[in-house]
């Protein structure tokens, strides 16, 4: 599918001025050849079609914390239908799982239960026990047999309960999941989704409070998202169901029954991408998956205290997209990163080294990155506040940043 | 790709071709011939199969061809590890070629089979050519992985090969894994998935089974049992060394695994076994003369009486010899002009190999992401589609 589309773009003439144009970000891999028009996020065009006038600045839909640029954010389309979290990654699973005969759904206690958090609740009586798989409580052994038959062809989507289950599965994830397309001089390829709740929770306990981004962020030939809106987790699901590549899709026990508007027609996201939440002009605030609510939280306070914050939604963990957080360092000079991920080898550290990397010209003042603490997640209420950020803390970190 | 190709068509005969510089003397090509395995089968929860097989001259004499061609492959590649040419990891599997020949010849391409890390003769079987398996060893770019695998990742994928792993016992809910896919697609195959004593303690296997068992899976589970598990007998690491009971609920057939015929009657069994109730276990009785890998002499949890005993009592290959001497399918020339041609054939793919370049450099960065790095994606009208970037 990939390849159909390496050497057309269609654009329509009509282009809906409320519709921001996505743009893949430029990669310099080795050996690209530059055939593919690229529509880059303030409309200009490289490649051959130049010339185009291109409609830009426009906010794709509406999501609860968007600031929009026009008073009124709804897009061309109908209005939509509101559901939870969940309930749009469910229903980018059915539809995926419709389009292809290949999808098929393995964990612990997806099939008759339901799964534990509903994600694939009304599946398995809709397509059978053989294409929504209850598995005994075998990680190691399940995250190997569906890699295993992702090698024949089938694109299984694998639950983990929690996250951090799946570390009981590590082996099979780094050695073959992520390493098989290359071992094999590009002979398998390992079409694999890995889901799970992670993070921490309400008063879960360490081991359920786990957030595995940094453990999984170095194996090479994974991708890695985190969804963190109805809107996104439906889009990156079906992204991820879709990709070629194994992804692992990071959810959050807390996000699960947020509601929002999505809507009716079908959509598919950019696994690389990563989403503007609120462009500003003061700082860049980089987070993901349910930081990005204690920011937005933090940004109002902000806002009433008169600064303009840019908050960006990374979403891809692995690879990450430098092109818009280039543009947004290149615009503000200020970067904060706020993360849930433990500080030592976290996702913080790796986006700070890569932002240093790349950007180092650009910075007026030392990247801050708010992380969680170094400890296991207690279980007492008012400890396990303070292990991850508050919005308190960020307001405090952007007041000194913009010093 | 194009020096690759080339160098297929430059390649001898397929593995299966034989001739004879003398025809047959009293047989005809095509009778079958009936003899008895070496010892009987043993089953657990299960019935085993008779002891008499059935086979022909022409495919005996297949079985020496090719078990010799692999033995001499093995013994090849130990002076190419010598000779420093091969590096890193270099398991063999000389003593071992009973298993690989005797299952290709009860099944067929559209089958699976996985294996750990000696896995050579395996892929050899499966339709792999020499060239390809010296390159790969030499991490030359006409390699079956590019050369980008090595030793232990050896990989067919239209033959059906799932290689080639390095971590023991991973493979095997990998290959119950391309069993649920052969059982979903509704293909009608079964997947084989091999391991060795060592590796039969994974708690991974009992796991995989559990599954399969309770899915009804065609997954055959193989115990090549060699008895040592890298320097650890098998009576110092298994409390139950008879790992085709290991199943428990599961059934499994004790075969020796020395003896070509025995191992093609069990896989045969086998896999009508399982296209019909799930899976099973075979467990190989066999043995390896080299030691665990280039790096392990072989000696120091062994005596050179136990390996020479062995190899003077149970070599497969001259067990066959004996078979095709005393059925007089062929005559003790014959069968040396044709471990003379194996020779041959080596010495010219090994050749070959070394003429092979070393993968470009910016191979590096290739086939770590499926090409496309990603999928196409649509806002909610589908006016727009994103391109993607090579």
């Amino acid at each position: 599918m990939a390849a159909s589309l390496q050497s057309a773009v269609f654009l329509s003439n009509r282009i809906d001025p409320h519709r921001r144009l996505f743009a893949s970000p430029a990669r310099s891999l080795p050996g690209t050849k530059g055939s593919i028009l690229v529509v880059r996020s303030d409309g200009r065009i490289s490649g051959r079609l130049s010339g185009r006038n291109l409609i830009t600045n426009a906010v794709a839909v509406e999501c609860c914390f968007t600031k929009a640029d026009t008073p009124t954010s709804s897009t061309d389309s109908k209005p939509g239908h509101e559901l939870l979290l969940f309930e749009a990654l469910r229903e980018g699973l059915e539809e995926e799982m419709d389009r292809d005969p290949r999808v098929c759904v393995m964990g612990e206690d997806v099939g008759h239960y339901g799964g534990s958090y509903k994600v694939t609740k009304g599946l398995a009586p809709k397509y059978g026990d053989l294409r929504v798989l209850d598995t005994p409580i075998a990680e190691n052994s399940f995250t190997g047999m569906g890699i295993g038959a992702a090698m024949t062809g089938l694109r299984p989507v694998i639950e983990g309960m929690n996250m951090g289950f799946l570390l009981l599965a590590y082996n099979q994830i780094s050695n073959n999941c992520g390493m098989l397309h290359y071992t094999s001089g590009g002979q398998f390829k390992i079409p694999v989704v890995i889901r799970g709740p992670g993070g921490v929770g309400r008063q879960l306990g360490a081991e359920h409070s786990q957030r595995l981004e940094s453990y999984f962020q170095s194996i090479p030939g994974l991708q890695m998202v985190a969804c963190s809106t109805p809107y996104n987790a439906k889009g990156l699901m079906k992204a991820a169901i879709r990709s070629d590549n194994p992804v692992v899709l990071f959810e959050h026990v807390l996000l699960y029954n947020l509601k929002e508007r999505i809507p009716d027609e079908e959509y598919v996201l950019c696994l690389e991408e990563a989403e503007m939440v609120r462009p500003g002009e003061h700082v860049t605030i980089l987070t993901y998956s349910r930081m990005r609510y204690h920011v937005m939280q933090a940004a109002k306070t902000l806002v009433n205290k008169g600064y303009d914050p840019e908050v960006i939604d990374i979403r891809s963990l692995k690879p990450f997209d430098l092109y818009t957080i280039g543009n947004s360092v290149k615009k503000t000079h200020r970067v904060l990163i706020v993360e849930e991920c433990m500080r030592t080898g976290g996702i913080g550290s790796s986006l700070r080294a890569a932002i240093i990397d790349n950007f180092w010209d650009y910075l007026d003042a030392p990247i801050m990155c708010l992380s969680s603490q170094d400890v296991p997640t207690p279980y007492a209420g008012t400890l396990e506040e303070w292990t991850v950020v508050q919005p308190a803390q960020i307001v405090a970190a952007v007041e000194q940043l913009c010093q | 790709m194009a020096a690759s190709a080339v160098v297929r068509r430059l390649s001898s005969a397929p593995l299966r071709d034989h001739r004879l510089l003398r025809p047959f003397s009293s047989t005809g090509s095509e009778s079958t011939i009936t003899v008895e395995t070496s010892v009987p089968f043993t089953g657990h929860k299960i019935n085993p199969p008779s002891r008499s097989v059935e086979t022909t001259p022409v495919e005996l004499l297949s079985f020496f061809r090719d078990m010799s061609l692999m033995r001499r492959m093995e013994i090849a590649a130990d002076s190419l590890y010598k000779s420093k040419l091969i590096r890193g990891f270099c398991h063999l599997y000389d003593g071992q070629e009973s298993i690989a020949i005797g299952l290709e010849a009860a099944i067929t391409k559209k089958d699976a089979i996985i294996t750990a890390y000696r896995d050579h003769c395996i892929c050899l079987g499966r339709g792999g050519t020499l060239v390809e398996s010296f390159a790969e060893l030499m991490g030359r770019r006409a390699g079956c992985s590019k050369g980008k695998g090595g030793s232990m990742h050896f990989y067919k994928k239209e033959s059906g090969f799932f290689g080639g792993h390095g971590i023991v016992g991973a493979q095997v809910p990998l290959g119950c894994g391309l069993a649920f896919a052969q059982k979903y697609l509704k293909e009608g195959t079964v997947s084989f998935a091999l391991y060795g004593d060592g590796a039969a303690n994974q708690g991974q296997l009992f796991e995989a089974l559990n599954i399969s068992a309770l899915w009804d899976l065609p997954a055959i589970l193989v115990c090549e049992n060699n008895h040592y598990g890298m320097g650890t007998a098998e009576w110092r690491s298994s409390k139950s060394p008879a790992y085709y009971k290991r199943g428990d609920y599961v059934p499994g057939l004790k075969v020796d695994g020395m003896d070509v015929l025995a191992v093609k009657q069990a896989s045969k069994f086998a896999k009508e076994y399982a296209l019909k109730n799930g899976p099973i276990i075979l467990e190989m009785d066999t043995y390896r003369y080299h030691g665990h890998s280039m790096s392990d002499p072989g000696s120091t949890y062994r005596t050179r009486d136990e390996i020479s005993g062995v190899r003077q009592e149970r070599d497969p290959i001259e067990r066959i010899r004996k078979l095709l001497l005393s059925h007089e399918i062929a005559t003790v020339s014959d069968l040396k002009d044709i471990e003379k041609e194996v020779r041959r054939e080596v010495e010219e793919a090994i050749a070959q190999a070394k003429e092979n370049l070393m993968p470009d450099p910016s191979e590096l960065f290739t086939n770590v992401y499926v090409k496309g790095f990603g999928v196409e994606s649509f806002g909610a009208d589908r006016k727009e589609v994103k391109a993607i970037l090579p």
